[in-house]
């Protein structure tokens, strides 16, 4: 059998796979954002029109967008030096660093979130450290707060933070900054105009993971803030699991879709502007 | 050194530390409170005992949820295995256009919202008549493994020379012989890796489980949730313990595969 001949028969390799999340994943996607622009005279968009026309909507869209952006803060903060410290640690501090990154993220989220349930209440771990070192004159509750939130969500998100800023760190070639310094820039002036282009790219890419990932986040907040703080994620999950209210719910995903699709669009785009490598 | 970089340098190790300690706390915390005597999760524990461990046996919807989310991981991950994998041949070896379409198009179920696909899995299964909740996890968690599998085995097959193949059969070898012995044992690494990291998504998956389970059928994370809002109490912690171990193993079987270098890039 050639198969040099034949007009690439190996493409057709790709077929099952296509085919199967074609049908399976994309087809019902395609389906239910449709249903979300379909009425009983066709093409409508009275559904969104009620969503967005009621406060309560913005409400929820408002407290999904900040607390994204802040968990995506926190995260960057503590992301960003980790992965320079990753990329130049080396012995022990460098497992120790491996094994804190990637040891987290083959465990499940319902693990994760329980055991901040723990580590927030009123005498757990986090209050007592901040009474024990005197920034809190009493303990706290943390749990159902915004920043207890906040904390867990940046706990689970911090290594998708870490892992593509430090896959670019890790390429810099270090004799760029002496070569700056040799021509007499001072360490700040070789930050901003060396390190920093250079590890854009990381960040665009660290930054549209977790930002989405937080906006579309159900486990941690029902777990860790509770029913009375709405995200769109959340809300979209009671609507179809406890309030059976597919209408809004539908209208919700579709949101929540949206709005995932264009950061994974604009990051990617932005990625190829800067010159990423991914 | 100028006294900015010593600042800069010190403030960069410093926080390091910090992430560590705080990326590890959750799971320290769950183990300490497992072998903890108390029934609140008092933290340090007044005591230590295995009370939480000797009820796990009879802890009701623990073992019927574990033994669901085992099969279906493992059943799950092999599909995946063996479509991912023709199809990253395909993307390598194919010369037709739109490759990287396809391959984001497979790895995407990773970029959107988890519970977004759950729903709309929810009504195409519905619309076709698929009802029962076993058959339908298998086929939801297909997507959830194929991502994985297509990222890893595509990386590693794109370093793998294809040319080694003609050479085996030049020594004489079948061309399923040379398949064999050439081209399977140098992919070991990414089968091994990327069907550890599928097992384990599928394991541990809970927006689109959520929408494909009914009260006899459940995955491990859907029957954990519902301990953590019925009875939250430390034999919740004692199953979080055992997943963590897992987790340690797979940690382990991947330093030895490829090293954990190589299990943080991205």
């Amino acid at each position: 059998m050639s198969t040099a001949t034949q007009r690439d028969p190996i493409g057709w390799l790709a077929l099952p796979a296509v085919a199967y999340l074609g049908l399976v994943y994309a087809l019902p996607l395609v389906f239910l954002l449709a249903r979300s622009v379909t009425g009983p005279e066709g093409f409508t968009l009275q559904l969104f029109g009620q969503f967005f026309a009621d406060p309560y909507s913005w409400r929820v869209i408002w407290n999904t967008l900040r607390i994204a952006l802040l968990t995506t803060l926190v995260c960057l903060l503590i992301g960003f030096p980790v992965a320079i410290a990753m990329a130049r640690a080396k012995g022990l501090m460098q497992v120790a660093l491996l094994v804190a990154i990637i040891l987290p993220l083959s465990i499940g989220v319902v693990v994760k979130a329980f055991a901040w349930q723990i580590v927030l209440r009123r005498d757990g771990v986090v209050s007592q450290f901040l009474v024990g070192t005197g920034i809190w004159s009493e303990p706290q509750r943390l749990l159902f707060t915004e920043t207890g939130l906040v904390m867990g969500a940046a706990n689970v998100f911090l290594p998708f933070m870490i892992l593509p800023i430090y896959s670019v760190v890790k390429l810099i070639d270090p004799r760029l900054s002496e070569a700056g310094a040799t021509l007499g820039a001072s360490p700040l002036y070789r930050f901003r105009r060396i390190f920093l282009p250079l590890t854009l790219p990381g960040l665009v890419s660290g930054i549209a993971f977790v930002f989405s990932m937080s906006v579309s986040m159900f486990v941690i907040p029902s777990l860790l803030i509770g029913d009375r703080f709405q995200m769109l994620a959340t809300l979209t999950g009671r609507s179809f699991l406890l309030m059976r209210n597919e209408a809004l719910g539908s209208t919700t995903a579709v949101v929540l879709l949206v709005m995932a699709v264009s950061i994974v669009v604009a990051s990617s785009w932005l990625a190829k502007r800067l010159g990423g490598s991914q | 050194m100028t006294a900015i970089e010593r600042v800069a340098s010190a403030l960069v190790w410093a926080i390091a530390l910090f992430a560590i300690v705080f990326l590890l706390t959750p799971l320290v915390v769950t183990v300490a409170v497992s072998f903890g005597s108390s029934a609140v999760f008092t933290l340090p524990p007044p005591g230590w005992s295995m009370r939480w461990y000797n009820q796990l046996p009879a802890t009701r919807g623990l073992w019927p949820s574990l033994a669901t989310s085992l099969q279906i991981a493992t059943l799950s991950t092999l599909v995946s295995l063996v479509l991912g994998t023709l199809c990253a041949i395909a993307l390598v070896r194919g010369r037709f256009a739109g490759r990287d379409a396809i391959a984001t198009f497979l790895v995407s179920p990773l970029m959107l919202p988890g519970l977004v696909v759950g729903i709309a899995m929810l009504q195409g299964f519905k619309a076709v008549g698929l009802r029962e909740a076993w058959p339908s996890l298998l086929v939801a968690h297909v997507v959830i493994t194929m991502p994985y599998v297509v990222r890893t085995v595509l990386a590693a097959l794109s370093l793998f020379d294809f040319t080694l193949i003609d050479a085996a059969r030049t020594l004489g070898c079948s061309y399923g012989k040379a398949l064999r012995k050439v081209m399977v044992p140098a992919l070991a690494p990414a089968f091994l890796t990327s069907a550890m990291f599928a097992f384990l998504a599928s394991m541990d998956n809970y927006p689109i489980s959520i929408f494909f389970t009914d009260a006899w059928t459940k995955t491990l994370p859907i029957q954990m949730l519902q301990f953590v809002e019925e009875r939250p109490d430390p034999v919740i912690a004692a199953i979080s313990a055992g997943l963590i171990l897992l987790a340690v193993i797979a940690l382990i079987i991947g330093d030895r595969l490829v090293g954990l270098r190589r299990l943080a890039d991205f």
